[in-house]
């Protein structure tokens, strides 16, 4: 019943799907197919990064993320999220599950709105693919600009957020 | 092929764990599990979501939409579909390079692109639980109002 309950809004989801293929087959298929794929992307690249989450969750000392990421890391804790970041794999979602390591392990918070962003669009793979595509002075002009903006928004959002309500955000992550 | 590096990262990591300590090693398995099952029912909430949304608005949807004079409106549109679709990047950048090729602004591609990684309408639940409501919003717009900017550097540069 509890997992009924976690599960309410994809029983939701379901129903409204099924009531789409009953009422246009054609849409309806197309929706299971996007469904089925978007979740075989999800189950490719997920598992791997929850391992190394539980890894890193075990083994790495707090005191070390601290004294690298935590606030007064200065600009090598920038560094630091931005290659964090630009190294994942996968779409914005996965970026979540880390930051909440990160913070649970005393990442500043600046550091992890840099780290969610650099994920978000600075991704190495990314850049080499957008460079083929739409050339190197359109992808390099974008990485550029993204960077500056990531900083200036995380800046922006640690200045904007009072302590209060970033200790509630990390609380969230505290459990042990 | 960056999938399969964090396979081998992971199984890697685990081999070294497991000969180090034993027990840390199925703490670290059980906490991956338990954070996993945690945001299961978000994940599967947005799969669900891209795959209705991505059935509904198709690539050709998208390139009639950004084609050829599109103008300021296009650009709107652009932010919009970028910010609300989850298109991977390996699908994205070929569908930017048609719609270029067929005359499209640099600037809607520019915006369409950078809202597409930046803005996150249908992770936002899920953004709003790891971090809070007000985080979720100011990230997320500001990202869109940057987006523009890049675009108008864009248009500028490479335009």
């Amino acid at each position: 019943m509890a997992q009924l309950v976690r599960y309410k809004w994809v029983i939701l989801a379901l129903l409204a799907d099924g009531a789409v293929f009953v009422w246009n087959p054609a849409l309806g298929t197309q929706i299971a197919l996007r469904t089925t794929d978007s979740f075989l992307e999800m189950l490719s690249f997920i598992p791997p990064i929850f391992i190394i989450l539980g890894l890193l969750d075990t083994w790495v000392p707090r005191e070390k993320v601290v004294s690298h990421l935590g606030s007064g890391s200065g600009i090598r804790g920038l560094m630091l999220a931005t290659v964090l970041g630009a190294a994942a794999a996968g779409p914005l979602y996965g970026a979540f599950p880390v930051a909440a390591v990160m913070m649970k392990k005393g990442a500043s918070f600046f550091n992890v709105m840099v780290f969610i962003g650099s994920w978000a669009t600075l991704k190495v793979p990314m850049f080499l693919f957008e460079t083929q595509f739409l050339g190197g002075l359109f992808s390099v002009t974008r990485w550029i600009c993204s960077f500056t903006g990531i900083v200036l928004i995380a800046f922006i959002l640690d200045r904007l957020l009072s302590e209060t309500e970033k200790q509630a955000i990390y609380t969230k992550h505290r459990q042990p | 092929m960056d999938v399969l590096f964090f396979y081998v990262l992971a199984a890697a990591g685990v081999v070294w764990s497991y000969a180090k300590d034993r027990q840390k090693t199925k703490q670290s398995l059980k906490k991956a599990w338990k954070a996993f099952d945690n945001i299961l029912p978000a994940f599967a909430l947005i799969l669900l979501l891209i795959g209705a949304t991505m059935a509904v608005i198709s690539p050709a949807t998208v390139n009639q939409l950004l084609g050829a004079n599109s103008g300021a409106t296009g650009m709107v549109v652009a932010a919009a579909i970028g910010s609300i679709t989850l298109i991977p990047g390996f699908i994205a950048f070929p569908l930017a390079k048609a719609v270029l090729d067929m005359g499209a602004g640099i600037m809607q591609v520019a915006v369409f692109i950078s809202t597409l990684m930046m803005v996150g309408v249908v992770t936002a639940p899920m953004e709003t639980q790891f971090f809070s409501r007000k985080t979720m919003l100011l990230r997320n717009g500001m990202s869109l109002l940057f987006s523009f900017l890049v675009a108008f550097v864009l248009g500028k540069v490479v335009g």
